[in-house]
């Protein structure tokens, strides 16, 4: 069977998803699907294993040779990428339950866990495949459960977000499939190593230069780089709470892995760095998404509204880790990805629980809230605090390994404008703290009490990987390393 | 042609009269598939481009009012970009290879195999089929999950906790005022239906032969259950179709295909491959491609129905609640 595991990772979430409709049970539908992502986990464990002991592992559907079959091809980047959403996943899972009864009617439930299956099968698919075509199919089945899950929210707002994200979702979406096309009128394969292969020859045609400039802008689009993020806070506000914490930490992170897949594996790093001035666009839309995306951070009332914007800035960091193209550049990005879903998963599964309480996270409501609510309110302050880059959190680790990547490049006026932008993380930051700690509640607001454990659990499991992994920075900072120079091969 | 219908959809403000014009420009890229011999692909825009998506506009139309309001403002910028867009899309097909060029590289690298070898290899006649179902099984296997996920989500949204249950009574009520109404459209429709039905069953399994296969299958045959539906109301149908069956259907299709899958990796092969199901690796191909395409045509039928219910569903519900409305 562990010859199987790269197709397992994907199948087992994808076929647990009809088998929830037999289920039916709600509770018994949630353990299942906790118990579907735990064997996710698993495997991606067992298969970043396989990876670092013996090489990248492909694995062959329907027993046909790539390029005429599909091909499943882990390596690092694969392997860190699954281990992140399979884990997440789980730990979200564990709190679903108690939240989803306090946000989603109880019928709706199995269908619920379903579609949060095939969203976890559908980004697992997408980052394990070989295949470009792959990919699109399996960027379908992710966008469209989430668009679903997305207006499962409460009220008529979460529609208008989930219809705001499904146009830009798809135009996206048709957009890569454009891109894939063209590819293949040019070279006749689908296979991503073969592309790689025959991309060079025809690397002059107008043809390919369309083909990659329609990928990068469809690809931007679903990781909600700044100016193409306007779909991204209200999707993040109006969805119910678990739906956040999942895809604050995962989903932009997958096109973000699309992004350095195609642009490092696929297009190769030299036709992707040279033919468009792809480096000066990225670091000048990354800053000027981590400078705009923060203000406007500043100004939010609504806490799921504020840490969206902060989401997008943190698209903002990684852009520029990107962006310098160098292999120390691409380790930043790649650390910030594992660190930003820790980050953020924890936040918003936080702030999950003060929706369960106060069923409200507006910040009026934060009054006073530290003393009603000590445990919530010390997670959201370590999430913030890590967000920040303070010292022994996780958010520290990457973002000193991004100024020493930039300082490498002979960069530090960017670098000041890195550290800069982390002061306007510690206003945001520091605005929630003030009302929660400082404030007194107003006379007649109902008194709440800690939320219950059940949701508790899971995020102080996040907020103990942001210490923990702040602390003890080898396992985090090799995986990123191995899989940056794999990606540079032998070039610098 | 084409470009007419297009333009002629964006200038018009009556919506019915634009989803009309959609379905003739479906049924018009379906032609214009056929001329490029990709009589597959004709098949599955007439059936779901043509069919399916105009009885499904339809029924919006019915719920939000047949007009466009006009937009407040224009969008400049956003005409600048769309131009821009195209613009691009036009400057890429310049370096590209003439259609039909025998030595384009499309033609020339992976397509060879599917060709020559797909016989042998496969032993299906129609090599859409071989690669759709076969070389490519696992995109095609996404693409079922792709339709069972959308039915998952029409339904998380629309979908009602209990659909009204009609006595007898109201059923007969509602029998005679739809029959005065389109006496001749039902009697036409309750002889073809059976015929529809019928063809819908030749389309799947004849799928490894001729043009045809799961995806178009389904949608004839969901196509016949919304005919019904149309004509003699959704409480009769109702009584006809069990909706959480045709739910927990569209799930085991799902299943058939992946388990057939699950099988071939317990048989020893990988995920997918039909060769090791049976002795004979050409019977285990045939086996494979049989099954799975059943699973495609139960899931893709069956997401057609929950589809078409939910949203008529939603419509029936309105009105119920406008005449409660009006009583109380």
């Amino acid at each position: 069977m562990l010859a199987h595991l790269p197709v397992l990772q994907v199948i087992v979430p994808l076929l647990a998803a009809p088998s929830c409709l037999i289920i039916k049970r709600p509770v018994l539908v949630w353990m299942f699907t906790l118990m579907v992502s735990g064997a996710a986990f698993l495997i991606s464990i067992a298969l970043l294993q396989q990876v670092l002991a013996s090489g990248t592992i492909s694995y062959e559907m329907g027993g046909w040779a790539p390029p005429w079959g599909i091909e499943y091809r882990i390596d690092e980047l694969n392997a860190i990428l699954l281990l992140i959403i399979s884990a997440i996943s789980t730990v979200v899972l564990l709190a679903a339950q108690t939240s989803i009864t306090a946000e989603i009617s109880e019928d709706r439930h199995t269908i619920f866990y379903a579609l949060y299956l095939l969203s976890l099968a559908g980004m697992l698919g997408i980052v394990s495949t070989g295949d470009a075509f792959n990919v699109f199919v399996f960027l379908e089945i992710s966008s469209l459960s989430a668009y679903a899950m997305i207006a499962m929210g409460q009220g008529r707002r979460a529609l208008w977000a989930s219809y705001q994200y499904l146009i830009m979702g798809t135009i996206g979406a048709t957009f890569i499939l454009i891109s894939i096309g063209l590819m293949y009128q040019m070279t006749g394969t689908l296979n991503m190593a073969d592309l790689a292969d025959r991309l060079p020859q025809v690397a002059n045609t107008k043809t390919v230069l369309v083909a990659f400039a329609f990928f990068i802008v469809g690809v931007c689009l679903k990781l909600a780089l700044f100016p193409l993020h306007m779909w991204l806070p209200n999707a993040y506000s109006y969805a119910p709470s678990i739906v956040t914490a999942f895809f604050a930490a995962t989903s932009t992170k997958v096109a973000l892995y699309l992004l350095i897949r195609f642009t490092f594996s696929v297009f190769g790093y030299s036709f992707s760095f040279t033919t468009l001035p792809l480096q000066e666009l990225f670091l000048g839309l990354g800053l000027l998404g981590i400078f705009i995306a923060s203000a406007a951070a500043i100004y939010q009332t609504n806490l799921k509204h504020l840490f969206a914007y902060s989401s997008v800035a943190q698209i903002g960091y990684m852009i520029v880790g990107f962006s310098v193209g160098t292999s120390a550049g691409l380790m930043a990005t790649l650390l910030h990805v594992f660190n930003h879903a820790l980050i953020k998963g924890a936040l918003f599964l936080a702030l999950g629980a003060v929706m369960y309480r106060v069923n409200s996270v507006q910040l009026n409501d934060f009054k006073g809230l530290a003393r009603q609510m000590p445990l919530t309110m010390a997670a959201i302050v370590v999430g913030g605090l890590s967000l920040i880059g303070v010292p022994l959190t996780v958010g520290f680790v990457s973002k000193w390994y991004l100024v020493m990547a930039v300082l490498d490049n002979g960069w530090w006026p960017v670098a000041v404008l890195i550290l800069l932008g982390s002061l306007l993380a510690i206003v945001y930051v520091w605005k929630i703290v003030e009302v929660a700690y400082f404030i007194d509640p107003e006379p007649g607001t109902p008194q709440v009490s800690e939320a219950p454990m059940a949701l508790l659990v899971p995020v102080w499991l996040l907020v103990a990987g942001n210490i923990y992994f702040g602390i003890d920075t080898r396992l985090g900072v090799q995986m990123a390393q191995s899989a940056a120079q794999s990606l540079f091969g032998g070039s610098p | 042609m084409l470009l007419c219908v297009a333009v002629a959809i964006v200038r018009m403000k009556d919506l019915l009269a634009v989803v009309m014009l959609l379905g003739v420009y479906g049924l018009l890229s379906a032609s214009f598939f056929v001329t490029m011999d990709a009589v597959d692909v004709a098949f599955t825009e007439a059936s779901v481009g043509a069919g399916i998506s105009t009885v499904l506009m339809l029924t919006t139309i019915a719920m939000t009012g047949r007009n466009e309001s006009a937009p407040p403002y224009k969008h400049l910028l956003a005409l600048v970009l769309v131009v821009m867009t195209g613009a691009l899309l036009v400057y890429g097909t310049m370096d590209m290879p003439y259609f039909g060029f025998a030595e384009a590289p499309a033609n020339l690298h992976v397509a060879p195999r599917y060709i020559q070898d797909s016989m042998a290899e496969v032993g299906v006649p129609n090599l859409v089929t071989a690669v759709l179902a076969s070389y490519r099984g696992f995109d095609t296997f996404g693409e079922v999950m792709v339709i069972f996920t959308a039915g998952l989500g029409v339904l998380a949204l629309l979908g009602l906790a209990k659909p009204p249950k009609d006595g007898d009574a109201e059923i007969d009520l509602l029998h005679d005022k739809l029959h005065e109404q389109h006496l001749v459209l039902r009697v036409v429709c309750k002889m073809l239906i059976p015929f529809i039905l019928l063809f819908a069953l030749y389309v799947q399994f004849h799928g490894d032969f001729g043009p045809g296969g799961g995806f178009q299958a389904g949608v004839i045959f969901a196509a016949a259950i919304i005919l019904y539906g149309m004509l003699f109301g959704l409480s009769t149908a109702r009584r006809v179709i069990n909706q959480p069956l045709v739910l927990l259907l569209s799930g085991i299709g799902a299943m058939l295909y992946g388990m057939v899958g699950v099988v071939s990796m317990l048989k020893g092969g990988d995920f997918l491959d039909y060769s090791v199901l049976l002795s004979d690796p050409i019977a285990g191909q045939h086996l494979g491609i049989l099954l799975i395409e059943l699973g495609v045509g139960i899931t893709v039928a069956s997401v057609m129905v929950i589809i078409f219910f939910n949203f008529a569903g939603r419509i029936e519900y309105l009105q119920r609640k406008r005449s409660r409305d009006k009583q109380g």
